[in-house]
């Protein structure tokens, strides 16, 4: 296939290097240092998609990132699938495979466009929601086929074989955008000494330069970027990132920049060394100073029907020419309101292709282009402008008339010109995405016809950014931006001599946003606003007259500037209709907020390494191995990996986990089982008011607890809620170690600094936490006093060391300290060495242990012993709104403390007082085979009206071996009342389980097996 | 992502580091058994959520683990100050280009009864 459009001379493009592609399934050619949209150009390929809800054929428009219509799908495997590729900005590469997102089935005949033509004076803005409303329950099964017959592309179903990283960086200075500007910003900084990091989205740095008819120091502007970047590069101070985009402009001045590194070279990072490479890096960067050089965005005409393949921005087609070499047409006409957009018409004339005409919608243009147009006998019709394109799947024709503005209508007679190309410019619009990032509205300036940012502190703009357009003006503002970042980092200002660049006269430019058209906009050819989602000035109307006046509304009902696209192109336009529709200004119309990021960042980017076993750092116990070794499940808490069970072989067959907790809890009950509880949080707390302070922040005394007694408390927040608990154990008189729950460790250590060092910075106090430095093993059962006898030295003397009583000694012959505290309810041990000894204790236990039937359990069958014994777990029974009277714990509150302790006064509130709070219960299932669902909720009377007032919820529930029965803890208002009554629990099938309220105390109530 | 100094380390560090623990200067009654419902109400629940200079209690919760005070603007975020307990701010809703400084004068407190 010949590349009809290619130029046999010109550009930036490698004619030695050949490159081969496809496109929907068809082989194309192409050059090294083409993208993806100039190669499909130079092949004449006019439709590249379909719109996202006309279905209407459409061809590329721009020539960067705000091309609205070629967004294309990527990849020719099924991992290598990218979604939302500008071709615009995909560099190409051999053997690049590149779909169309939309079209069915094809883009070249696409059924879909069927409804856009037939249906498309009745699909306004909403059609979908308006269409698909009833019945309501239907609207997945609608959504489901709209949603098929939209959308821009789909995600890999496959795992992504890239790598991604991410760089934290900081500078002094970000300079971003490599154009005019933001070189001589570089320049000036980094000559200063400042740190400097210079980025650009294009494959080459240069901007505007690297097809700018203009010459800097009468040579080509490119030879000057080439001597600025040689500069750049040899400087320590300055890092250069190429192809780099940055999305977003976050808090403080931290901005993330998405360098795609492998992407123009294949589909997936090729190997180097042997080695993948990496495919894109996230820099976030902290910059002191940031310089938005990001240049403008040119701002299309909307008339009717200009998203006919064959219409493009007039900009775009001098970059296709001078950069590309390539020409996308073979006869234009040019529609304008300024002297810019004239060089489209030289640059294409110089091609050797015709300019049948250009339409100005100025009465009189005189600047120097215009002239330059006039000699070179170009036919100007002026005070013109083209009202609509023809043809259908390429412009065919140019319809032009005179225009009033004043009265918006076409003012004369129209002439209809032969074509295949129209470009069009209504002038410029500074590229204020970064800047809306910050939060910063921006502000209407009328003589550039366009929005500046509103810049935060140690932000500047240079440049196209900041509405300055004239070459030598763009190259001068860049300096005084990077000079004024240097001075304000600190640094001695630099001297940047200037390129000469040729003066140029140029004439006003004209306000044009809406062509008029013969027919009111209602009933005329579409008129598109937001090319990437079908917006049009008839959609806007109609959003006014149904009363949407605000431009934030008006957005939202007509998704202008929505989803990848951010408004680049069209949201100028769009105000500025909805401003002429509603008789106000555009300032007073206002903008809507540019969001990051600015271009679509791909997942893999985000995620750097932190995906798979890097997405969470895990926690391990000096166990782990041993539990690894002999078969545990594991269950995560927090970033803890616990053991869950411990299944066995039994007869070949592995225990399921109800088989393996109840050969567990028959253990403990009736031998002995070890239980590793080293995750449990452990705050060593010393000095002398030690004491004083966890009677402030426990709820019950802590006066009298003496050493080598052990206490367990609750602990509130000042709303009288339990948050924790645990017990602490008194080491010396101003020495204490208090116990957390696993998942509370860190909040709990937070919490106690909190009240320290805001509230009570007069107590002598210190909190260390030593979770990880002190392993714990739980050894519990009958059978444990005899096990813990063979490898202690500690008196194990029911009398001398009782139950809540701690010891020091050894236990295999290493330093421990042992407390008879019981989470089972049966005597146990609870054995705490240094971590580094752990699995000695551990295993020297199960030498000693088999003979005492010693297993080892894991956290469900903790759950259900402690449950049996209506021992809570805070954040399962108690939820931020349980009191410790909610709970039955007045036991565990020292309400005549001298000291109001935290929570007591709010315990004395209404609402805490009331009678009918929500009560810690038991529930016991009328059918015993049952166990109730955790989270169920729980009615007095199933045979309410639904909805049924709710009185509780299931907190936590098993099936008890001991019990031979389902069992629950539950919360249920006035709980504590009703005992023997019968509650319900409707299900989401159907059924309705029957419970009756017990104590949650289901098991030795008395505490004698614990007390042995 | 915020950029904090720590008063106490004296650096500025990233956001990641810290929790915010919400407004400052919220000093817990020095007799709670005295104070009505109504006012323990107000010293639990209610907060202030202005537009533009507020202050805020943040803890350097993987680095030092001192809690200190910041003023930040909450419509442009910028943070004006940190700050440590027990100290003042210099931008407050009544001077929001800095208090003058009076060298020896202890400033009025902020609200009634702050002692952090």
């Amino acid at each position: 296939m010949s590349q009809l459009n290619r130029l046999a001379r010109g550009g930036r493009i490698d004619r030695s290097r050949r490159l081969s592609f496809t496109f929907n399934g068809k082989r194309y050619q192409g050059h090294a240092g083409d993208t993806l949209a100039s190669a499909l150009l130079a092949n004449g390929v006019d439709i590249v998609n379909r719109s996202f809800k006309y279905s209407r054929p459409r061809g590329i428009v721009a020539a960067g990132a705000e091309e609205p219509n070629a967004v294309v799908q990527l990849g020719k495997t099924e991992a290598g699938q990218v979604p939302n590729v500008r071709a615009t900005q995909q560099a190409l590469f051999d053997g690049l495979e590149a779909r169309s997102t939309n079209g069915w089935p094809n883009v070249q005949r696409d059924l879909m466009s069927l409804v856009g033509k037939l249906g498309g004076q009745f699909m306004p803005p909403g059609f979908y929601y308006k269409t698909f409303m009833a019945p309501a329950s239907l609207w997945m099964t609608y959504e489901k086929y709209i949603r098929k017959s939209a959308g821009l592309g789909r995600s890999p179903m496959e795992n992504d074989p890239d790598i991604y990283d991410h760089l934290h960086q900081h500078c002094d200075v970000l300079v971003i955008g490599a154009g005019p500007a933001g070189l001589t910003a570089a320049l000036a900084a980094a000559r200063s000494g400042a740190r400097v990091i210079l980025v650009d989205e294009q494959e080459e740095m240069g901007g505007s330069l690297l097809d700018t008819r203009e010459l800097l120091d009468d040579k080509p502007a490119d030879q000057w970027v080439t001597e600025a970047l040689k500069e750049l590069a040899g400087l320590d101070n300055v890092t250069l990132l190429p192809r780099t985009t940055a999305n977003g402009y976050h808090d403080h001045h931290f901005v993330t920049l998405h360098e795609r590194r492998t992407e123009h070279l294949a589909e997936t990072a090729p190997l180097k060394d042997g080695r993948r490479q990496v495919r894109s890096r996230m820099h976030r960067v902290r910059a002191g100073r940031v310089v938005l050089a990001t240049g403008a965005h040119e701002r299309p005409l909307v008339y009717g029907n200009n998203d006919v393949p064959g219409n493009l921005l007039a900009g775009a087609v001098s970059t296709y020419v001078r950069r590309y070499g390539v020409v996308p047409g073979k006869r234009l006409v040019l529609s304008t309101s300024n002297d810019h957009a004239y060089r489209a018409a030289l640059d294409w004339l110089e091609s050797g292709r015709e300019v049948v005409a250009i339409a100005d919608v100025r009465a009189n243009p005189d600047g120097e282009l215009v002239e330059q147009a006039r000699a070179q006998g170009i036919r100007i019709i002026e005070g013109a402008a083209v009202i609509e394109a023809k043809g259908d799947s390429r412009v065919s024709g140019a319809r032009v008339a005179k225009v009033d503005l004043d009265g918006f209508r076409v003012a004369g007679a129209v002439e209809t010109l032969d074509c295949d190309t129209i470009a069009s410019s209504g002038g410029y619009s500074p590229v204020i995405h970064l800047a809306s990032h910050t939060g910063a509205r921006p502000t209407w300036r009328d003589d550039i016809l366009g929005f500046v940012p509103t810049l935060v502190k140690g932000v500047s703009a240079a440049g196209g950014a900041q509405g300055v357009y004239a070459t030598a003006e763009v190259l001068a503002d860049g300096v005084e931006a990077g000079r004024q970042a240097a001075t304000e980092a600190g640094l001695p200002a630099a001297s940047v001599s200037l390129p000469r660049v040729a003066a140029r006269r140029d004439g006003t430019a004209c306000a044009l946003y809406q062509v008029p058209h013969e027919k009111p906009t209602l009933r005329g050819p579409k008129q598109f606003v937001d090319l990437q989602n079908d917006v049009t000035a008839a959609g806007i109307e109609v959003a006014t007259r149904e009363g949407f006046e605000s431009i934030e509304h008006v957005k939202r009902y007509t998704a202008m500037g929505f989803g990848t696209d951010q408004g680049k192109l069209g949201n100028i336009n769009g105000m500025a209709i909805a401003a002429r529709l509603l008789g106000r200004s555009i300032p007073e119309v206002g903008t809507t907020v540019f969001r990051p990021n600015y271009t679509p960042v791909t997942f893999g980017a985000i995620v750097g390494r932190h995906c798979r076993e890097l997405f969470d750092p895990e926690r391990y116990t000096a166990m782990h191995q041993w539990h690894v070794e002999h078969g545990a499940e594991f269950e995560e808490v927090g970033q803890w990996k616990r053991p869950w069970y411990f299944p066995r072989q039994v007869n070949g067959k592995t225990e399921t986990m109800h088989e393996a907790v109840a050969r567990e809890c028959r253990a403990v009950r009736e031998a002995v089982g070890i239980l590793d509880a080293s995750t449990l949080g452990k705050i060593d707390i010393q000095g002398p008011d030690a004491r004083e302070f966890l009677g402030r922040v426990y709820t019950n005394k802590w006066a009298q607890l003496a050493p080598g007694r052990v206490r367990y408390g609750l602990m509130c927040k000042d709303d009288g809620m339990v948050f924790d608990d645990g017990t602490t154990s008194c080491l010396g008189a101003n020495h204490f170690l208090m116990t957390t729950t696993t998942g509370g460790a860190a909040g709990v250590l937070e919490w106690l600094e909190l009240w320290h060092q805001t509230e009570w910075p007069e107590l002598d106090v210190y909190f260390t936490s030593v979770t990880d430095h002190w392993a714990t093993m739980t050894v519990t059962g009958p059978e444990a006093r005899k096990l813990m006898a063979e490898i202690t030295d500690i008196d194990l003397d029911k009398e001398a060391f009782k139950f809540m009583d701690w010891r020091e000694g050894t236990v295999a012959g290493v330093p421990a300290r042992v407390f008879r505290i019981s989470f089972t309810g049966e005597l146990a041990y609870e054995i705490n060495v240094q971590a580094n000894y752990a699995l000695h204790v551990w295993e020297t236990l199960f030498a000693h242990g088999d003979k005492y039937g010693l297993t080892p359990y894991g956290t469900e069958t903790m759950h259900v012993l402690r449950a049996e014994k209506g021992f809570i777990i805070a954040g399962q029974e108690t939820d931020g709104s349980v009191t410790p009277e909610d709970l039955g714990m007045h036991w565990a509150v020292g309400y005549d403390k001298p000291f109001s302790w935290i929570g007591q006064r709010a315990l004395t509130r209404p609402d805490t007082a009331r009678t009918d709070r929500k009560q810690l219960v038991g529930l016991k299932p009328r059918d015993a085979k049952v166990v109730l669902e955790e989270g169920a909720q729980i009615v007095f009377d199933p045979n309410h009206a639904i909805p049924m007032p709710m009185v509780g919820h299931v907190t936590s529930s098993y099936y008890s071996p001991t019990l031979d029965s389902g069992f629950a803890l539950a919360v249920v208002k006035g709980g504590q009342q009703k005992m023997g009554e019968t509650v319900y629990l409707p299900m989401a099938d159907g059924q309705v389980h029957e419970a009756e309220i017990v104590s949650p105390i289901f098991l030795d109530p008395k505490g004698e097996r614990q007390n042995v | 992502m915020f950029y904090i100094h720590c008063p106490y380390c004296g650096e500025l560090r990233e956001e990641e580091e810290f929790h915010p623990k919400g407004q400052a200067h919220i000093a817990r009654p020095e007799d709670p058994e005295s104070c009505s419902d109504e006012e323990w109400g107000d010293y639990l629940f209610f907060r202030d959520n202005p537009r533009g200079i507020h202050h805020e209690l943040w803890v350097h919760a993987v680095g030092c683990r001192k809690f200190f005070n910041i003023t930040r603007h909450t419509v442009t975020y910028e943070i004006l100050e940190t700050y440590k307990m027990g100290e003042q701010p210099r931008f407050t809703a009544e001077h929001p280009e800095g208090r003058p400084s009076q060298d020896g004068v202890e400033p009025a407190p902020l609200r009634e009864g702050v002692r952090a």
